[in-house]
């Protein structure tokens, strides 16, 4: 069904607009990119950026304007029924907390079964024995056992799991992952975004993965996409951005990460202030009030979007990081671990 | 169900204006000057149709409508005023250190309350009344003591809410007293849902009284009131409906203005 | 288990508690029964014989004692008024009573039920404010007005169905229900609105949860999201209501039960409270009180049923 040179999810201009008592705010300004089967996209950005309401407006949860191309059908096009076909066979979904993401009152094995049921239309034995096989796939140990559980009878770890085996459940062509991690342990944390890795690879998927820790998709994205309040700042192959960031806000990111190697009680760098209040929004850079290299400029007008040497990948910052010097503390060794990792 | 941010509409002030109106009228029903005394009977016009010299027609007994309302309001406004507020002063006094100390005050309070709700109402208001003998005062006395476990679980539930909040800790921490701390910090906070559900109860106990005097129970004639206008208008409800529909629809609006009001507060403080 | 004991033991507390003020009350009654029975022209000596007879004259405790004992043994007394046994007045009076809790609650849910889902998946919407606005209105009507202006209109006017009147079951099925429609409906009218709004705003805090979300994001139709994931977590406060509404109506359903000439438990009570004829007031009143607190016990065990989490959780409530 899909043409070899069409991308499995094209977005341009996509624009959520909420109305609130201080006027119309929006979540998600003007964001474009596309994503192709078998690749991995990672969107990161504080929390607040507006990265989960993007991931709504692309489920068709919230209504939205500008164009989202699900394998060349428009999205808006489509009726409630074609969309939640969508949503639940070519669209898989992984929530933040699986403790609250995972119905209390169901036993895994219904959940897992359910979109099966609902969508392919299996018989109940041949969705258990699909069930059974995908708790195998994910990881869980002894899964005949843990069919009849309660979510809130088994590990964190294995929630997520679970919550992984669910989205898998109809063979979808994309997976999204919204902070995926984000409530587990960091021991479990690799495993989970590894898990998620070989999935990926071995069933040919798109994977959309929405985090705020730069440091938690270096091993795993194909291509990296960066918001700030409601906007993509900036875009591009991983390893390309990783050797020569470029915007400001992306650059303090990096250097936010800790690392295992650094001095003790070197003091972490961290972002000064408080994320944006979309209610408020300055009229130049939406950075520039937390920028240290902020100029006139930053603060009146707001930067295009530009390329920089590889095509694949665009900015958005008037006084980009000039890699060649030494910006970051630790700039060399980053980009050799991140080079050995890619 | 409506924005909550939306600044009141016009329902809200079409239920101010209904309330201030019926409180003017009842505030003034002594003072002014009526054409008909309350139990005066016009046998010319009997169950008349509203129009001439009775602006709201007349009962089955010949009596003028509009002013039996008017004087009927007091009772009902009075006692729908009074009883809820007796109820929330005893759901303050045993409910918030019932819920605050815990122990074995909170299980006497709790039992306190499952008995009095067990009793069935209409028993004890009966023989409440019948002892005491019935008046505006017993009716009050009665309902605001029916209504007290309603309150003090009210009341129970909010101050519970706030036990573990932390400006009570800092509140301790920095030595104010339990009972200080009680009353500066804890009541404040749970006036404004209390009074919402105060303003609810009120429409209850509109109804309740009218319930009463419809059973003949409430205060006795020549006292008018909107329940016994009501109960007076059922013998007559084939011929003339008009007798038992005007003191419902009055009846009616009241309750809605006050439930309106009720719930437009509730709102308010849902949201926290 | 021992949770159950403990809540038994309570419920046989309140019991008590409410049985004896019923006594003590009742006792504080003005009028003087054996006058009433004796009827005028009795000498002294036959009030005294009277009273003698009914054992007014013991103190109220030893009275209390002895109608406990016999209690225990399954005897309430004889009604002072009609002589007959008061659980055969209870017996006869509580089928009505039932009948009209039944079938009033049922219309409640009838209503309740479709429009608190309905309007929790569509909050904010211009449904929603018409169901909400319709529902203030019928929450404020008392019921008795709404009874006499259903009376006026299905009765008197339309002359569809019976005004007053009362026929047991074994006499015809469509008679009997026909007087039960119009009480039943003055009642739930009025009663579906809590029901509602407790199932709305349940509801609509519950698809706020994550897994509703996700159920979404499955691509679930929206019956089953509504029907399988929210509506099992969003049951408590509904079902609590219910009971107690259902509990209430026992005793509670008095003006109703005068308007339509139901010879119902609560036209019993007042009756009988009218004629202060005590044997029959504490048999009632103990049935009363027996059904609320039975039914609210069985209500908090339903709680543990419902939801594998709360079993654990219901000794703080």
């Amino acid at each position: 069904m899909i043409g070899v040179d069409r991308q499995l999810l094209d977005i341009s201009n996509l624009t959520v607009e909420l109305r609130s008592q201080r006027g119309g705010i929006r979540p998600v300004d003007s964001v474009s990119f596309s994503l192709e089967r078998g690749k991995t996209l990672a969107l990161v950005g504080e929390s607040g950026s507006g990265k989960s309401m993007l991931c709504r407006a692309i489920l068709g949860l919230v209504p939205s304007q500008g164009e989202i191309l699900y394998n060349g059908h428009i999205a808006g096009q489509l009726s409630t029924a074609a969309m939640n076909r969508i949503r639940g066979r070519e669209i898989g979904v992984v929530l933040q907390d699986p403790l609250s993401s995972l119905n209390p009152v169901m036993t895994i094995a219904s959940q897992i079964m359910e979109p099966m049921r609902c969508h392919l239309k299996l018989s109940k034995r041949a969705s258990l024995e699909k069930a059974f096989r995908l708790l195998e796939a994910v990881g869980i140990p002894r899964p005949q056992e843990r069919m009849d559980c309660y979510p809130h009878q088994i590990s964190g770890g294995m929630r997520q799991r679970v919550a992984i085996a669910i989205a898998l459940a109809c063979d979808p062509q994309l997976l999204i992952a919204d902070e995926p991690t984000t409530a587990l342990d960091v021991t479990v944390q690799a495993e989970i975004l590894g898990l998620l890795s070989r999935l990926q690879r071995e069933r040919h998927m798109a994977l959309l993965l929405v985090s705020h820790d730069l440091g938690v998709v270096a091993g795993i994205a194909d291509e990296i996409a960066v918001m700030y309040a409601g906007r993509i700042v900036e875009q591009g192959p991983a390893k390309v951005l990783f050797e020569r960031m470029r915007m400001r806000y992306t650059r303090a990111l990096f250097d936010a990460i800790p690392r295992i190697d650094d001095p003790p009680n070197r003091k972490l760098p961290s972002i000064p202030d408080q994320p944006p209040d979309f209610a408020a929004l300055p009229p130049g850079c939406r950075f520039a009030p937390r920028c240290a290299s902020a100029g006139e400029i930053c603060r009146s007008e707001y930067p295009p979007l530009q390329v920089d040497n590889d095509d694949r990948h665009r900015y958005a910052c008037w006084f980009p990081c000039n890699n060649e010097n030494q910006d970051s503390p630790h700039a060399t060794t980053q980009r050799h671990d991140v080079e050995n990792k890619l | 169900m409506a924005d909550l941010n939306r600044k009141p509409g016009l329902t809200f002030y079409l239920a101010c204006s209904w309330l201030t109106l019926v409180l003017l009228c009842s505030l003034c029903a002594g003072f002014l000057p009526f054409p008909f005394t309350l139990d005066q009977i016009d046998s010319d016009h009997l169950a008349a149709l509203p129009g001439g010299a009775h602006l709201l027609g007349t009962d089955a007994m010949g009596r003028d409508i509009l002013t039996r309302l008017f004087f009927g309001s007091r009772i009902s406004l009075i006692v729908g005023s009074c009883a809820p507020l007796l109820g929330l002063v005893v759901g303050l006094l045993l409910g918030m250190p019932a819920a605050w100390f815990r122990g074995w005050s909170e299980r006497l309070v709790l039992t306190v309350t499952d008995i009095i709700l067990a009793f069935p109402a209409l028993i004890f208001l009966l023989v409440f009344t019948s002892v005491l003998g019935p008046s505006l005062t017993t009716i009050t006395l009665g309902l605001g003591l029916l209504l007290s476990p309603r309150f003090i679980r009210v009341v129970r539930a909010n101050t519970a809410r706030l036990r573990e909040r932390e400006f009570v800790l800092a509140a301790r921490i920095s030595g104010a007293q339990e009972v200080s701390i009680l009353l500066k910090e804890v009541l404040p906070n749970i006036m404004g849902p209390l009074l919402a559900y105060t303003l609810v109860v009120t429409g209850y106990v509109i109804v309740v009284e009218g319930g009463l005097a419809f059973l003949g129970l409430s205060v006795p004639s020549p006292a008018p009131s909107w329940g016994g206008m009501i109960a007076t208008g059922r013998d007559v409800l084939e011929e003339a409906p008009h007798v038992a529909i005007i003191p419902m629809a009055t009846m009616f609006l009241t309750v809605l203005a006050v439930n309106l009001l009720g719930d437009r507060l509730g709102r308010r403080y849902d949201r926290s | 288990m021992q949770l159950i004991w403990r809540k038994l033991l309570h419920l046989l507390v309140v019991l008590l508690a409410v049985s004896a003020l019923t006594f003590v009350m009742t006792d504080r009654l003005p009028a003087d029964i054996a006058a009433e029975i004796s009827g005028r022209g009795a000498t002294a000596a036959d009030l005294a014989e009277v009273r003698e007879r009914l054992g007014l004259n013991r103190p109220v405790l030893s009275r209390y004692a002895s109608w406990l004992g016999g209690v225990c043994k399954g005897k309430l007394g004889n009604s002072l008024a009609t002589e007959l046994p008061v659980t055969e007045s209870l017996r006869s009076h509580l089928p009505v009573t039932l009948e009209l809790l039944l079938l009033s609650q049922f219309f409640a849910l009838l209503l309740a039920f479709p429009a608190g889902i309905v309007t929790a998946w569509r909050a904010g919407s211009r449904l929603d404010r018409l169901t909400g606005t319709f529902a203030f209105a019928c929450a404020s009507l008392p019921n008795y007005a709404l009874a006499m202006g259903l009376v006026l209109l299905f009765s008197l006017k339309l002359k569809l169905l019976p005004a007053t009147g009362y026929t047991p079951l074994n006499i015809s099925l469509a008679a009997n229900l026909k007087g039960f429609l119009l009480p039943a409906l003055a009642i739930s009218l009025v009663e579906w609105v809590i029901l509602m709004r407790v199932l709305r705003s349940d509801l609509i805090a519950t698809l706020k949860e994550d897994y509703i979300l996700l159920a979404r994001c499955k691509g679930l139709p929206a019956w089953r999201i509504l029907l399988v994931h929210a509506l099992r977590p969003s049951l408590f406060t509904f079902i609590t209501v219910l009971g107690m509404q259902a509990a209430s109506l026992i005793g509670g359903a008095v003006i109703i039960e005068s308007i339509f000439a139901l010879p119902g438990i609560g036209r019993l009570l007042v009756n009988a409270i009218f004629a202060q004829d005590y044997p029959l007031i504490q048999g009632t009143v103990l049935l009363i009180t027996l059904a609320y607190v039975l039914i609210n016990f069985f209500v908090d065990i339903c709680y543990g049923l419902l939801d594998p989490r709360v079993r654990r959780g219901v000794e703080n409530g």
